[in-house]
Order: C-alpha cells, then sequence, then structure tokens
C-alpha cells in the first residue's frame, strides 16, 4: 500500500504537466456534472433557499410517495411514455424508409442535393421552428388552411389537446428525418457491392434486393438505433415542450421534464425539493432503462454501448 | 467495368417514382422557409387576409425588415449570442483538447476510472433543480453570461470524438517529438491539434451550435434583458408574442405589422446559419459517424 502511493507520487512528479493539463476538465465534471448529482439530495429533504442546504430538514421519502399520489402522477407519466413511443414507431421507419430510397438513387449530383436539403431542418434552432410551428398551426396559418381545405375544422390547432403529440412528433420527424438517414445510410455504404451484383445476375429487382440484401444487412445498426431509443422512453426533452405547450392543450403536453420545470421555475411558490424528487425518480428509472437496454444490445449483438 | 444488365420496365418505373418522391421531400423541407421568406417581404394587412399556400410577396416591401432593424433587443441579441458562441467555442473547444490529450495517450493510471465518470454522465444527472441552486445560489452565476459557457463548457460526446480523432494519431509522430525534448503540452499544440484539425473541426462546430441553439439557460438565469441572447428573444417574438411593441406608433397597425415582423425575425435569425451550413455539413456527418461507432 505505501509503496503503491509512492510509485503514484514519482509518477506525478514525472508527468507533472499531464496533471495539470487534464485539471481543467477534472474540475468540471466534479463542479459542474457531479455537484448537481449531490445536490439531488434535497429531493430528500424540505429545502428553503433561506435555511440553505445544511439547514434544512430531512425528510426520508416524503416527496417520492407525494408524487406516487400525485393527481398529475399517471398523466405525467402517460404523455411521456406517449409521445416517446410515438416517435419510436413513427420516426424510425421514416427515417429507415427515406434511407432506403435515397440509397436508390443513381445520379450521385441529385443524391447530395437531397441530402443537403433533407439535414436543413436539423440546423434551425428548436425556438425558431416551434415559432413557425405556432404561426403555421394558428386559426389562419397555412397548416390549418390545408387541414380545413381537407375537411377539419378551421381554428388554432395547438389549442386542441388531441392534437397535441401528432404535432410534437410529425414536427420532430419533419425536423430530424434526413439527418437520422446518416447513419443507416452510412451502414449500407459498407455492403459488399458484390452481394447486389450477383442478385442482378439472378434478375432480382429493386425491391427484392432491398428486402434480401440492404435490409438484412443494416439490421444491427437498427436494433442498437432501436434498442438506445427504447432506454430513453421516460426521457422526453421539456424544451419543445414549454415552447409549444400553452393552457389549452397542457393535458396532453405536460411530460415528467416539463412537470419538474412547471413545479419550480416556472411557478410563484417554487416546489424545489419536491421537483427535485420527480426529477432524481426519473434519472433513476432512465439510468436503469439504458442498463437494462445496454445489456440487451451485448447480448444480440456482442458489443453494446459501453 | 460491369457490364450493364439492360434495365427492365419495373426498374425504369421506380427510378421515376422514386425521383418524384425525393422532389416531394425537398418540397417539404424547403416549402416552410419559402413561406416564411415570402411572408417577411409582403404587405402586413394582405398577408393578413391570405391563407393558405405562399408563392410570392403580396404585394412586396421591406417594411418588417425595417421594423426589425430598429428593434434594439434583436441587435443585442445578436451581439450577445456571437459573444457566447465565440467565448464559449474557444473554451469549450481548449477545455476538451486538454482532456481528450490525456485520455487518448497510453501512461496515465486513471485513464479508466476518468473516462467511466464521464461516460456516467451522459446517463444520468443531478437534474434541473440540484443544477439551477447550485449555479445561482452556490456559484452566484446568476445574470451572469459565464452561467451560459461553465456549466456547459465539457460534452462527453464530444470529448470522445476528438479522443478518437487523437488515438488514430501514430505514436512515432510523438515520440520523435519527446526525443528532441519537447513537454507534453508542446506535443500537444505543435503536433497533436495540427494533425487532428478535422476532428477539431467537427468538435468546433458541435460546440458553436450548442451555444447558438441554446435559451433555457438564458431564460431561467438571465434576469438582465441587454444581456439575453439571440434566442431568448426570438421566444419573446415568436413564442410570447411581444411585437406588438414594435408595432407601436404605426398608425394602429400594430397587429397586421406584428405577424409580418415575425417572418422577417425568423429570416434574420435564420439565414446565416442556411448559408453556412451547406459548407460545413460533411463535418457534421463524419461527427454522427464518429460518435454511433463508438457510442
Amino acid at each position: 500500500m505505501k509503496n503503491k502511493w509512492k510509485n503514484l507520487k514519482r509518477e506525478m512528479k514525472k508527468n507533472r504537466q499531464l496533471y495539470f493539463i487534464v485539471l481543467p476538465v477534472v474540475l468540471f465534471y466534479i463542479i459542474f456534472r457531479y455537484g448537481p448529482m449531490y445536490g439531488s439530495i434535497i429531493a430528500f429533504m424540505d429545502y428553503r433557499p433561506a435555511k440553505g442546504f445544511f439547514g434544512s430538514d430531512w425528510v426520508g421519502l416524503k416527496h417520492f410517495s407525494k408524487f406516487f399520489n400525485d393527481t398529475y402522477f399517471l398523466r405525467v407519466i402517460r404523455n411521456t411514455i406517449l409521445i416517446s413511443v410515438y416517435s419510436i414507431v413513427f420516426s424510425m421507419p421514416a427515417a429507415i424508409i427515406f434511407a432506403l430510397l435515397i440509397n436508390e438513387i443513381r445520379n450521385s449530383k441529385f443524391k447530395k442535393t437531397v441530402q443537403t436539403i433533407s439535414y436543413l431542418p436539423h440546423f434551425v434552432s428548436l425556438v425558431v421552428i416551434c415559432g413557425m410551428l405556432k404561426e403555421f398551426l394558428g386559426s389562419d396559418g397555412i397548416i390549418t388552411s390545408i387541414f380545413s381545405f381537407l375537411g377539419g375544422e378551421r381554428k388554432n390547432l395547438l389549442m386542441v389537446p388531441e392534437y397535441y403529440k401528432t404535432i410534437h412528433v410529425a414536427s420532430g420527424i419533419w425536423q430530424t428525418v434526413g439527418w437520422n438517414t446518416i447513419i443507416y445510410l452510412s451502414a449500407m455504404s459498407s455492403i459488399d457491392q458484390e452481394q447486389y451484383e450477383a442478385a442482378d445476375l439472378d434478375g432480382a429487382g429493386r425491391f427484392a434486393k432491398m428486402r434480401y440484401i440492404t435490409i438484412p444487412c443494416i439490421l444491427p445498426t437498427i436494433t442498437i438505433m432501436f434498442i438506445m431509443k427504447l432506454g430513453q422512453v421516460m426521457s422526453v426533452g421539456y424544451e419543445k415542450i414549454l415552447l409549444l405547450s400553452n393552457t389549452a392543450n397542457r393535458e396532453a403536453a405536460q411530460v415528467i421534464s416539463s412537470y419538474v420545470y412547471d413545479l419550480s421555475l416556472g411557478a410563484s411558490y417554487p416546489q424545489y425539493s419536491y421537483s427535485s424528487a420527480v426529477g432524481l425518480f426519473t434519472s433513476v428509472i432512465n439510468l436503469l432503462l439504458v442498463t437494462l437496454g445496454n445489456k440487451i444490445c451485448k447480448m444480440l449483438n456482442g458489443s453494446g454501448l459501453w | 467495368m460491369k457490364k450493364r444488365i439492360k434495365r427492365s420496365l419495373g426498374d425504369r418505373i421506380f427510378d421515376i417514382v422514386n425521383t418524384i418522391f425525393m422532389i416531394g421531400m425537398m418540397i417539404i423541407m424547403l416549402y416552410p422557409f419559402w413561406y416564411v421568406a415570402m411572408a417577411s417581404f409582403s404587405n402586413s394587412s394582405h398577408l393578413m387576409a391570405h391563407t393558405g399556400i405562399l408563392l410570392k410577396p403580396l404585394d412586396f416591401t421591406l417594411d418588417a425588415y425595417r421594423m426589425v432593424a430598429k428593434n434594439p433587443n434583436l441587435i443585442s441579441g445578436y451581439l450577445n449570442t456571437i459573444l457566447i458562441v465565440g467565448v464559449g467555442t474557444f473554451s469549450s473547444t481548449l477545455v476538451t483538447a486538454l482532456g481528450a490529450f490525456v485520455m487518448s495517450r497510453k501512461p496515465f493510471p486513471f485513464k479508466r476510472i476518468l473516462m467511466f465518470m464521464m461516460i456516467f454522465t451522459m446517463y444520468f444527472s443531478g437534474g434541473m433543480i440540484p443544477t439551477y441552486i447550485l449555479n445561482n445560489n452556490w456559484l452566484h452565476l446568476g445574470n451572469n453570461r459565464l452561467v451560459l459557457i461553465l456549466p456547459a463548457l465539457v460534452t462527453t460526446y464530444n470529448l470522445i470524438i476528438l479522443r478518437t480523432g487523437f488515438e488514430a494519431i501514430p505514436d512515432s509522430l510523438e515520440e520523435s517529438a519527446k526525443l528532441d525534448g519537447a513537454k507534453d503540452i508542446t506535443i500537444l499544440f505543435k503536433i497533436i491539434i495540427p494533425v487532428a484539425m478535422p476532428s477539431i473541426a467537427v468538435i468546433i462546430l458541435y460546440y458553436a451550435v450548442g451555444y447558438w441553439n441554446s435559451w433555457f439557460e438564458a431564460s431561467i438565469y438571465m434576469t438582465d434583458r441587454s444581456k439575453y441572447p439571440l434566442q431568448v428573444i426570438l421566444r419573446e417574438i415568436l413564442i410570447m408574442n411581444s411585437t406588438a411593441e414594435m408595432g407601436a406608433g404605426e398608425g394602429g397597425n400594430a397587429v397586421a405589422i406584428a405577424e409580418s415582423i415575425k417572418y422577417a425575425t425568423v429570416m434574420v435569425a435564420t439565414v446565416p446559419i442556411l448559408c453556412i451550413y451547406p459548407f460545413l455539413q460533411k463535418y457534421f456527418v463524419k461527427g454522427t459517424m464518429i460518435g454511433a461507432v463508438k457510442g
């Protein structure tokens, strides 16, 4: 033991510069990443800013049981899971099909143009995207006009709770479908061309080649993406929700992460400890889900995320 | 070269249908921006009365842009964002490069535990409120522009991308410099960073986009309007409908003008990005690829 310390000291002295170089990164992670993790023990306290972190009373699991009995508990969990599931069910196939069809474009210039244009919405900030959505979905917006032309009622579509999840997921697909093809296209580009040539000789058509060569070859990529997405099923980000939700659609739009905001920073009487408990509860579930997903990935593929 | 097998009719029909589909997709991706552009050049009262598709400006005018140019918040927002993107991207890239350098070097005893510490934060975080209390009540960073940079200084994902780039550099380069007596820091700045410039470019862009797009942090920490970055100003104008004050004093036409001001604001905030990204997209694509492999 003593010897080990001595060796370590010698090594630190020898590579002094290396330790100075790594110091900023280590400090960053300790203060700004592990600091809040330590701070999340306020979920077990009745934190009062006036009393401070060390002066507040411990209350055990009070806030967690409060969350389970919260009238909004089922609502936020349901909204979170539904938005996640809709996103997975619609956006993954959309990206895969789009990638398959891009892969079939013969003219490489046209292919590049399609790709570049499909990446465009990905580079526009979320605030601008949501601002555009608000305009387009307003009672005289262009999407509303198309909607009413097709037989729908003309009104502000963002005010209708029943439409919220569709709007959220569909706009998400529009913004990311092009970008999400990158990973599948790169998997397709590593497929051996000889397989296609052999299939040509057998007289296979385009769909047959897609079905029997392309899709089986990218299946491992699809599986990994799917499991990763499943691991994030409880973590719908609050940013888009905060930008798009309003008092009318809140019942369909409020997810766990935005509920944490509504309880604390967005409230006139912030409940710091309670909202931290809600946040901590979901963080732990997320971690378990990701770990589980990683295990499954390793079982199927031999390699996981870590 | 390969022998072209005569293409069947079905094959050709597929190509035609696929081309039409792709053109349709491009229209869906582009049209919203086209609509915004045309609406921003339109006469606001005509625009108010108009519903449905817009292909060209209604009664072309630059009024909305005149109003936008007069908005002091938008100008200060732009300046704040440029400052944050500049300083933030530079410091983030520097600190990430320092970290990635040590993490990609073989003789460092704490490499494994440090890497685990970093990756763990990708899947578990303290959450919104503890982070807020730390930054605001403990570090007293509230209303200080540093709060938009320091807590976002290093992204583990970017550090992994850069580490992968550094690892690809052959050891022989480093060793010959070491024989010449070069210190670690010299090796990093004189050899590693110049050789790994393509990976550095990837993370510079990722950080820059991150700082450019971020709005939530500023909206909870900043109380001083003059320190608001562009995205927070945009949120006020686009989401919280505060255009009325800009249109005020324009002959009671405030509501109508507000409409086209919004579109002009979107243009002013988005066009610079849209002009740059086609030239930089290959770096972004490269980043997602490394990230996907290394997870």
